[in-house]
């Protein structure tokens, strides 16, 4: 009782009445059930509404089996090393599913390649009021919804968009480039959307990294990029990390950029899990991919924080 | 690391925008010289140390270590080493690899900077401490590792901006014996910067004494405390008493001043260009004022004050014109000299007093 009592005497009765329930509401309605709800689900049948609850609604493998053998007379084979294991496999899924995975590391690591340099110069220029009307001029675009952001890189990089207005004129092409088509539209959209993501928490890390630090590694003779990889980038690590794993994860889950940039060939992951649920209608099956690409985010980003040494306290600071 | 390498100010400036943060500075600090700027804060010292590391351009004049002219030449590319105010020591490093961390940079291999770490960590007195993290040194301990960090760069001057004033009051003088110590025996030359005259004149081989961008005089300690060159090294420099007047008559050295309280006669600079009816200031140190007769310089003053220290008792007293007056006595017994309100008569050998100009004192 006496952790329980300090926590009251500490905050007040109300105080504490609020934050207990507040926090345990976000925490057990709005985080934990739903996704409870959608990880049952995802074990379940697709079944009509009467037979719900009745002797056919058993708990069964099936969607995930699905996602990796496909509809049963899946001709494609799950070959290894050139060699036919005669194992059916769901190529498309499989693949659309590494390739989001993939693009979006890429994606996280062209942002933050962006970011570092932009979030040091702020971070350790005391630029002051101009670096103030920098920070509010990477905030104002993201007051525009993300649909219309979408929309807007559309209009951008379309056939008779500014760029290839652009391009055209100044003779650089003769035909317009298809950017939509050839993914540049997607990936450009993509990393735009989350970019304060991956600036705000860097930024923070290395405002507070002591001037004379820098001063002192260069005093010692070393040069600029020792100087980044030794002090500046171990101290902004928690950031980066943080930063780097928001974008990761919203890129991956991302849904309004790779539906309206995305080209005719591409497929993002969130789209085959949204054409369950939509126009499938089966969000049992939905839900097992939903929780596939849970799953696969939350180990990769575990995986590489182990890799690169961060603790999980680290990136809350 | 070579010892006998020079430092020269040669009519340098350093502006920023329109503030003149050093204005026509001229030095000669010669080689294994332990060198101090001393003066109030702001007065342009940090800047002419970090002209010398590197970090700020001249703005007019050269900077020039063992003879040659450092312009253009960055901080990671001069033979010097830097210690910051506030140590900056690395924090996610160990305290060995913040030692070697010089030695990194020039490729040395792990066991070499390994090595070369621990024998300075000898020097230091901190044997053994290599694996530990900064954050778990004490603040005497991350001021010898900051010594050692730049020693092993082998540098051939020594740059130190403060480095004592974080620490307290017993610490700090342990490490000015420390610091002195160690220069010794590196033979190398130490530029050293600080507020604390204590520090200055105990520490060093020549002190320069700044104020507001100006070096107003370049000596030894003894001659910065008995011969002032500017009535603001007179007052800032240990306590003094400030007497004005006009110059009566210059004679051999010495210069008789008529102020409110009377005449007094004072000791001249060789360099003073002081003729009579000239506005002049006299100097006289608390503890060069006695109680009595017989000296040439005397004057009444009453007790307004007085506050007993252990070693000496301070008296404020105030003379007859109005002039106040700070005296020390030494305490050479139980017997009680002076109490408030008692009146007395002061004495003062001209020796001990010295005349000036009339100049700008150091604010309080």
């Amino acid at each position: 009782m006496g952790a329980v009592g300090g926590f009251f005497e500490r905050n007040g009765l109300l105080l504490g009445l609020y934050l207990l329930f507040g926090v345990g509401f976000w925490i057990l309605v709005l985080i934990v059930l739903p996704q409870l709800a959608m990880l049952d689900l995802s074990f379940r049948h697709n079944l009509p509404p009467s037979l719900v609850g009745g002797p056919d609604d058993v708990y069964t493998l099936e969607n995930y089996r699905h996602f990796l053998v496909g509809n049963p007379g899946n001709p494609d084979r799950l070959f290894l090393f050139g060699w036919d294991t005669g194992i059916p496999f769901n190529t498309i899924d499989i693949s659309v599913f590494f390739r989001t995975i993939l693009a979006a590391l890429a994606v996280t690591l062209f942002d933050l390649l962006l970011c570092y340099p932009l979030a040091y110069y702020l971070g350790q220029s005391n630029i002051g009021g101009f670096g103030r009307i920098f920070l509010l001029l990477l905030v104002i675009p993201y007051w525009v919804n993300e649909i219309l952001r979408a929309f807007a890189f559309r209009i951008l990089f379309g056939n008779s968009g500014i760029l290839n207005f652009l391009l055209l004129n100044l003779g650089i092409v003769d035909q317009p480039a298809d950017f939509i088509r050839a993914d540049v539209a997607l990936y450009a959209g993509l990393g735009y959307a989350y970019i304060l993501l991956m600036i705000f928490p860097i930024y923070n890390a290395i405002e507070s990294l002591d001037r004379n630090q820098i001063e002192a590694a260069r005093d010692l003779g070393s040069p600029w990029w020792r100087i980044h990889w030794r002090v500046v980038i171990p101290f902004a690590k928690p950031g980066i990390v943080s930063g780097c794993t928001m974008v990761f994860m919203l890129t991956a889950g991302a849904l309004a950029a790779p539906q309206i940039l995305g080209g005719p060939s591409s497929l993002w992951f969130t789209q085959i899990i949204y054409q369950w649920f939509n126009t499938g209608q089966n969000w049992a099956r939905g839900s097992a991919y939903a929780v596939v690409l849970l799953f696969a985010c939350v180990g990769l980003v575990l995986l590489l924080m182990r890799l690169f040494k961060v603790k999980m306290g680290e990136i809350g600071k | 690391m070579s010892r006998n390498v020079g430092v020269e100010l040669d009519a340098l400036w350093v502006r920023f925008g329109d503030f003149v943060a050093v204005r026509d500075a001229n030095a000669t600090i010669t080689g294994g010289e332990f060198f101090s700027f001393l003066g109030p804060s702001g007065c342009g010292k940090t800047t002419i140390l970090r002209t010398v590391a590197g970090f700020q351009a001249p703005g007019g004049g050269q900077v020039r270590i063992g003879g040659r002219d450092m312009a253009g030449i960055g901080p990671n590319m001069r033979p010097t080493a830097l210690i910051f105010q506030n140590l900056a020591l690395f924090p996610l490093m160990k305290v060995w690899e913040n030692i070697a961390f010089s030695l990194e940079v020039k490729g040395v291999g792990k066991t070499g900077r390994r090595k070369r770490a621990e024998e300075l960590l000898e020097l230091i007195a901190l044997p053994g401490a290599g694996d530990k993290l900064v954050s778990e040194l004490s603040g005497g301990q991350r001021q010898r590792v900051a010594i050692a960090r730049a020693l092993c760069a082998e540098p051939d001057v020594l740059l130190l901006d403060e480095p004592l004033s974080a620490l307290d009051l017993k610490l700090r003088q342990r490490m000015r014996a420390e610091l002195r110590a160690i220069q010794r025996r590196v033979g190398i030359t130490f530029i050293y910067i600080t507020h604390d005259q204590g520090e200055a004149l105990t520490m060093s081989d020549k002190v320069a004494v700044m104020k507001a961008g100006v070096i107003e005089q370049i000596a030894d300690g003894r001659t910065i405390y008995n011969n002032p060159a500017t009535p603001f090294v007179a007052s800032f420099v240990g306590e003094n008493n400030v007497l004005r007047g006009k110059i009566r008559a210059v004679a051999e050295g010495f210069a008789q001043v008529e102020t409110p309280d009377g005449l007094f006669r004072g000791r001249l600079r060789t360099d003073a260009t002081l003729q009579p009816g000239g506005d002049a200031m006299l100097f006289i140190r608390p503890e060069a004022i006695a109680l009595g007769g017989g000296a040439e310089n005397r004057l009444t003053a009453t007790v307004e004050a007085e506050a007993f220290e252990g070693q000496a008792t301070h008296l404020q007293l105030r003379a007859a014109a109005g002039q106040a007056i700070k005296m020390s006595l030494v305490n050479r017994g139980a017997v009680r000299d002076a109490h408030s309100g008692s009146c007395h008569q002061l004495v003062f050998a001209a020796e001990q007093a010295v005349v000036l100009p009339a100049g700008e004192l150091v604010s309080e």
